[in-house]
Parts: C-alpha cells; structure tokens; sequence
C-alpha cells in the first residue's frame, strides 16, 4: 500500500483550507451565541431567585447532559417537525454549537464569579453599592480576567466539536475530506490531512492563549 | 444614634448571637473584646447588614435596618466599614479604590472626588502611593487605604473587624494611629480587636462578650482593672 499525498497537496489544498476557514467561522461565531448565553445563565446560576436558578441549571444540565450530535440532529432535523419550516443549515449549524457552548461557558462564568473573594462583595457593598453596581464594578471585571482562559479551551473545544455538523452534511472541513474520500476511494490521505489542519490550528490557538495568560498574569 | 434590640442570629442549627440589646451614642468609642468564635464580628457585621439578623431589632438614627422598607443600600452609605483582610479592589489604583463609590454612588464630579481622596490619603499618610495598586502596597499601608476609602463616603459611623489581627506586629501602630486621629476627631466607632492597649486608651466603653451574649461592659478602667463577671476575669488573666 502506497501513500500519496501529491494530489491532495497539488489540487485540494484550497478546498480544504476554505474548508478549515468554514470551521473557524462557524466556531467563532457559536462561541459569541455561547458567551452570550452563557453570561447570563451563569448569572442565573448564582441568582437568589429560584425560579431563574431552576431554569438555568436545568439548561446546563440538559446540554451537559445529552451529546452535541444529538443536539445537532434535533436542531436540524427534529425542529422543522414543529416549527414546520427547516432552518437554513447555517443558521441550525451555529445555533447548535452555540446553544451548545452556553451551557459550558454558564459554568465558566459561574466558576470565574465565584472565585473571587466574597470580602469584595462585602467591602462593594459595604460602601452602599447595590449587588448589580458591585457586579458591574467590581466582581465582573476581576472574573473576566479569570475567565479568558477557560474560554479559550471552550474555543478548540468547540472547533474540533464542529465537526460534528459533518452528520447533516455541512461542509466544513472534516465533511470534506469526506468528499475527497468518496471520489478518490482512498480515505486514508484526505483524514490525514483534515486532522493535520486540525492539529495546526488547534495548536496555533493555544499558543496565543498561553500567551495571553501570560500577560493577564503580569497585570495581576 | 445605634440602638441594638434582642438581637439573635443563628447559623443553621449554630445559635451565634443569643440576644444583644446595646444603644450607641453620638461619637461614642465602643470597643468589643472576647474570644473567638463568642459572636463579636457577627454582632458588628449585623450592624450593617451584611449578616442578616435571625430576630431582634438594629435602628440607625431612628431608622430600622431589619425593616424590609429600608433602602439598605443608603444606610450603609452612612456605615462604614473596615474589614480584618482590608479587601481592597486588586484591579483598582489606591485613588480608584477610594472614589469608585462616591463617584458611582454619590454622584460626586470626579475632580471633586479626586480632591477628596487625596486629602483622604495625607490624612492617613499615603499620598504618595495614590497611584499604587493594592498588590503593591503592606498590610498596614493596605488597611490604611481601606480605612481612607470607608471614610470617603463621609460615614457617621465606623465599624472596624479586627483591623490590626492580619498585620506583622511593625505595621499596628501605623493603623491603630489612624483610628486614633478618628477617634479625636469625634467619629462614632465600633471596634472589634484584640488590641486591649488600645482599647484601654481610647475606649469610651469596652464590651467583654462571650457565647453569643455581652457578658460584661464599662468604662475600660473598670472592666480592665476590676473585672466583675468571673469569664471576664479568666478571659482577662489569659491575655494581659
């Protein structure tokens, strides 16, 4: 059995960095739906309300609790059942991941919070500062800082979970070494070099992360 | 102007304060000593709130504090409050830390602010560490800023949680002098501390609990040199 990978190098190449620049995008943007979601379900995880308590926790352990690809499968072909409309595949590709990513990155965001010492809520308040000013002016912006990390893990997380959208046919990169694959009838040199990208860019992503942790650390 | 009435609190089944009853007067200097765990930093963390009463009554100039109407958030504008582990905001500069609040809270135009807390920080001695960070800075220097920043509020009383207990023995002094200066000045203040030096000399009234409960108060020159109640005495005898 021979390898060869010179057609793939020679022909494919952009297809599979447009592929790998598709996956990054998708990632990205799932990741903003996520912290977003994800700031707020946090929140309602430490909330004294019970009834915002109930329903964000509820929501983490759903998502942490069911797998990505099934999550993915409803969204996509589930929903339409009783929306009666299917989404366009974009928008149940980065809604999957997104909503998926909220759940985790609830827990960051109530990790990050809780982390810091309960003597600066007390001297916040202390001062007269409402719980909302103490958050604002004090809790959030050293949790933040506290945060970038975890939510940089959540960003290559995300990206190799993306793969995933594979299962409804979006064509992003593993989707297609897929295609490369079918066509050649030789798998072995286009996953290769779908794991390669992969690898490239998950290593790049966490060398600037540690980077950033890095300087974070200096200003502390 | 603080009036204290069948106070209790319980942590769970921990009954930590077994009624307290007290009024504090205007400018009035109370001290309160004891051993650990009898109940005095949660008697003076109940004074503002930040732990809530199980029963009993806290009034502030008339006004009652366990009253779910009372805007809390402007009584303890009026409270301020100094904490054993100084808790000043890490991501903050010394003159940030001291006009955040009256700034976001108050209101007051930041040159003003500013202007304030500068005069703040002579006072206290630290001008010179205005644009430090906290991580920067000592204990001592740490709670003098922390004490600088309660003041900014321009408080009608003082609070202080065992201000001195996490400082290396050099940097007391530097803090028990400024609560001195406060004290001349006329402050109302209400000290927690195992400083009995200090309470003995600026004391108005020193307050011996234990268990939850005032076992004994006076005049420092009584409850030092002629303690009555027999816990105050072996209290007493173990530290001075």
């Amino acid at each position: 059995m021979e390898l060869d990978f010179g057609p793939i190098i020679q022909k494919e190449l952009p297809f599979f960095i447009e592929g790998a620049l598709v996956s990054i995008k998708l990632t990205a943007l799932s990741v903003l739906i996520g912290i977003v979601i994800g700031v707020f379900v946090g929140l309602g995880r430490i909330s004294n309300n019970f009834i915002i308590k109930g329903i964000s926790s509820i929501y983490v352990e759903v998502i942490r609790g069911t797998p990505l690809l099934v999550q993915i499968l409803i969204i996509y072909y589930g929903l339409p059942q009783i929306l009666g409309f299917k989404l366009p595949m974009f928008l149940a590709a980065i809604s999957s991941l997104g909503i998926n990513s909220g759940g985790y990155v609830a827990e960051i965001v109530r990790a990050g919070i809780q982390s810091i010492d309960k003597g600066q809520m007390e001297a916040a308040q202390s001062l007269g500062m409402t719980y909302a000013q103490a958050m604002r002016y004090i809790i959030l912006p050293q949790a933040f800082k506290r945060i970038i990390p975890p939510l940089g893990n959540e960003f290559i997380t995300l990206l190799k979970n993306s793969s995933l959208l594979t299962a409804i046919g979006y064509s992003e990169l593993t989707r297609r070494g897929q295609i490369i694959a079918s066509v050649t009838y030789k798998p072995f040199e286009p996953l290769i070099t779908v794991a390669a990208f992969y690898l490239i860019m998950t290593t790049t992503f966490s060398k600037i992360l540690s980077h950033v942790e890095g300087r974070l650390r200096v200003s502390d | 102007m603080i009036k204290v009435r069948g106070l209790y609190k319980n942590f769970g089944n921990l009954e930590v304060l077994k009624g307290i009853d007290d009024e504090v007067k205007k400018g009035e200097v109370v001290c309160v000593i004891g051993p650990s765990g009898s109940g005095k930093s949660t008697y003076l963390r109940c004074l503002n709130l930040l732990e809530e009463p199980t029963k009993g009554e806290i009034f502030i100039n008339g006004i009652s504090l366990t009253d779910k109407k009372t805007n809390i958030n402007k009584m303890r504008q009026n409270v301020g409050m100094v904490f054993q582990q100084f808790n000043l905001f890490p991501h903050k500069n010394v003159i940030e830390n001291i006009t955040l609040a009256p700034i976001k809270i108050k209101k007051v135009p930041e040159k003003e602010a500013k202007e304030a807390a500068m005069e703040l920080l002579n006072k206290v001695g630290l001008a010179d560490k205005a644009e430090s960070y906290p991580s920067q800075l000592s204990g001592g220097q740490k709670q003098r800023v922390a004490i600088a920043r309660a003041l900014a509020m321009s408080p009608e009383v003082m609070l202080f949680d065992e201000p001195t207990s996490a400082l290396d023995p050099e940097m007391i002094k530097e803090v028990l002098d400024v609560m001195k200066q406060l004290v001349e000045e006329g402050m109302t203040m209400i000290v927690v501390t195992h400083e009995m030096g200090f309470a003995r000399e600026v004391g108005d009234r020193v307050m011996f609990m234990d268990d939850g409960r005032i076992v004994e108060q006076g005049p420092p020159g009584e409850l030092f040199g002629n303690p009555q109640n027999p816990r105050t005495q072996e209290f007493l005898s173990k530290i001075l």
